[in-house]
């Protein structure tokens, strides 16, 4: 008689104690992954010398000086200087803000683009989940940096408060499908889930099913897309800024700074190409690290 | 077997048509074209008629829907037209510099196999110890560095050790292997390695799922040894997972070669395709973009043929 509220207790007991010594999912993050942990800072650091690009640089990036042209690494410049005489050190620092204004936001636009239409190909499903897979198909027939050069022949640049839109435009929309591909899948499984089929019996219309009932359950594949995608993103402009087809002169990008001159320049000056690659090497690296950290930890059955 | 691979290649036109639809049009949406570029990019003052007239001989100047059809007649005739820029055909401009990115590619495709097999079983062999750490490194490393940043690397440590410069001129390896090979093998390995990392993170992860099948514990319990076991059983299902992966990089590697090429001044179709996007050379976008999109498909058909070829427990019927 005494035995059933016993059993009842115990999965409660339990689950109130790992309540109670369940850490804080941050403390729980930087424990099970030291990789992912590591990373962060290195992301947090080039975040914090691209906020605060004016008052961490020692130079302004955009000082022509003829006296210290191709100067190699020095107390007085850290990376030495280009061959107009340029800080390349203050140059990687505002190339921080560049890379990552373009990289975040980009990504953000491709995922969650790509989020939303993965969704709605698995919600609404039959002919419609046939023309959109078929869509995406086509699009994924290109590596990221072809599709994008395609996309910049096509619209040129359009630069909006000193940022080139177009450019965000052309790196988002090689990850739109990669993403609508994987979210889609993840959005299949919840499709069947009983409580889709209750909202619609409730009578909601698709929109407020597919963000309210299906969206908030295919936020882990999302997130996992969306920083993964960061360090592609940032690859990205990187070469189409090399090939200069990306961010122009004189705005600092690191891509932007190893071609041109640069290549010109590397017999007498390997600072130049040195530095700035590493920068762009350093940050996809943060990026992939933090992605794979995060897969691990939030689920390791969504493998970008 | 062969009706399957009918049916797919029946099924590449539909893709292929809208990758033509997509590239045709979205060139067109904002304005601006070749004959801009082409007359006054030198900020030289070209008069509106002579542009008028330069968009007439191109065709530029007819409708949309006159100008796709007339693409679409073109290609269903395998004839690509001509380079808006250059004048000569598109398929000229295309063959001539295939066979320099096509070796690159190829080299890239051995070097990157071969060191992703052993780097990607022995990451996966010594599980969680600093051998696989170290892989996890080298690997994600080749997945962040820029491949035109790794080929200037390659350069400079050339430049510094051997004061060796890459040569402006191609030489076919037919004509001079060495000499061929010593151009080739640094666009190569810069290219690589991406590729490499790809495909060893692949085996690896593809090597810890089989190693916990039925028939590795059957092998071992019947007392195989343990580098047959890994040979035989493990290595050769682990595999095919990875043709996958060095299938689809291997279409993918002209996406590195646009890059690598522009370093080590490389006269391939990665060149090429930057060069007609700074020149809105439309129709040789457009026919560069089919090419790639038609061989990215091929591929993907060529890898799941493989699948049936390695494993006979897959049969397409």
């Amino acid at each position: 008689m005494t035995d059933a509220p016993i059993t009842i207790d115990v999965p409660a007991a339990a689950a109130a104690a790992e309540s109670m010594s369940a850490p804080h999912p941050l403390v729980d993050f930087c424990r099970q992954q030291p990789l992912g942990m590591a990373s962060f800072v290195m992301i947090f650091v080039m975040m914090f010398a691209g906020i605060f690009s004016e008052w961490v640089s020692p130079h302004n990036p955009l000082d022509i000086d003829f006296a210290s042209i191709l100067a190699p690494p020095s107390w007085e410049h850290w990376c030495g200087t280009d061959a107009y005489g340029r800080d390349i050190f203050s140059r990687i620092i505002y190339g921080a803000r560049t890379a990552l204004v373009i990289g975040f936001t980009s990504s953000f636009v491709g995922s969650t683009l790509g989020a939303i239409l993965g969704v709605a190909s698995a919600y609404f499903g039959g002919r419609i989940d046939d023309w959109i897979q078929r869509v995406i198909d086509v699009l994924l027939a290109f590596p990221i940096i072809v599709l994008a050069l395609v996309v910049v022949a096509a619209l040129k640049a359009g630069i909006v408060f000193g940022i080139d839109v177009n450019l965000i435009i052309a790196i988002a929309i090689p990850i739109l499908p990669r993403v609508a591909r994987v979210v889609r899948a993840a959005a299949l499984s919840i499709r069947v889930m009983p409580y889709v089929d209750a909202a619609r019996a409730a009578g909601y219309s698709n929109t407020r099913i597919i963000f309210r009932h299906m969206a908030p359950n295919v936020v882990a594949p999302y997130l996992i897309m969306f920083t993964a995608f960061i360090a592609q993103a940032i690859l990205a402009e990187a070469s189409l800024s090399f090939l200069g087809l990306g961010v122009t002169e004189p705005t600092p990008a690191w891509g932007l700074m190893l071609s041109g001159n640069a290549s010109d320049f590397f017999r007498e000056a390997p600072w130049m190409i040195f530095f700035p690659g590493l920068a762009i090497s350093l940050a996809v690296f943060a990026f992939n690290l933090f992605g794979d950290a995060l897969r691990d930890w939030l689920d390791p059955r969504f493998k970008v | 077997m062969l009706r399957y691979t009918l049916n797919r290649l029946l099924l590449m036109i539909p893709t292929l048509l809208g990758v033509a639809v997509l590239v045709f049009f979205m060139l067109r949406i904002v304005p601006g074209d070749v004959v801009e570029v082409k007359l006054r990019g030198d900020g030289g003052s070209v008069s509106q008629e002579t542009i008028e007239m330069e968009r007439r001989r191109l065709g530029l100047d007819k409708p949309l829907i006159v100008q796709f059809k007339d693409w679409m007649v073109g290609l269903a005739t395998l004839d690509f037209g001509k380079s808006m820029w250059t004048d000569r055909p598109v398929m000229e401009e295309i063959a001539t510099r295939l066979e320099l990115s096509l070796e690159v590619a190829i080299l890239a495709t051995l070097v990157a196999v071969l060191i992703a097999i052993p780097l990607g079983t022995l990451a996966a062999l010594f599980r969680d110890t600093w051998i696989d750490y170290l892989m996890r490194i080298i690997t994600i490393g080749g997945l962040s560095i820029p491949s035109f940043w790794f080929g200037m690397l390659i350069m400079i440590t050339l430049l510094a050790l051997f004061n060796w410069l890459p040569p402006i001129t191609f030489t076919p390896i037919y004509v001079d292997p060495v000499a061929n090979l010593t151009q080739l093998i640094w666009p190569a390995i810069a290219v690589g390695y991406r590729y490499c990392a790809v495909t060893a993170r692949m085996i690896r992860s593809s090597l810890l799922e089989v190693f916990s099948e039925d028939y590795i514990r059957t092998a071992r319990a019947k007392g195989v040894y343990e580098k047959l076991v890994v040979r035989r059983h493990a290595l050769r299902n682990a595999l095919l997972p990875a043709i996958t992966v060095i299938g689809l990089e291997f279409a993918f590697l002209i996406g590195g070669l646009v890059v690598t090429e522009q370093v080590f001044n490389l006269n391939g179709i990665g060149k090429l395709f930057v060069q007609s996007v700074s020149r809105n050379d439309f129709t040789l976008i457009q026919g560069m973009v089919m090419l790639i999109a038609a061989f990215y498909v091929l591929v993907n058909l060529v890898v799941d043929l493989l699948y049936a070829v390695f494993d006979p427990r897959i049969r397409y019927d």
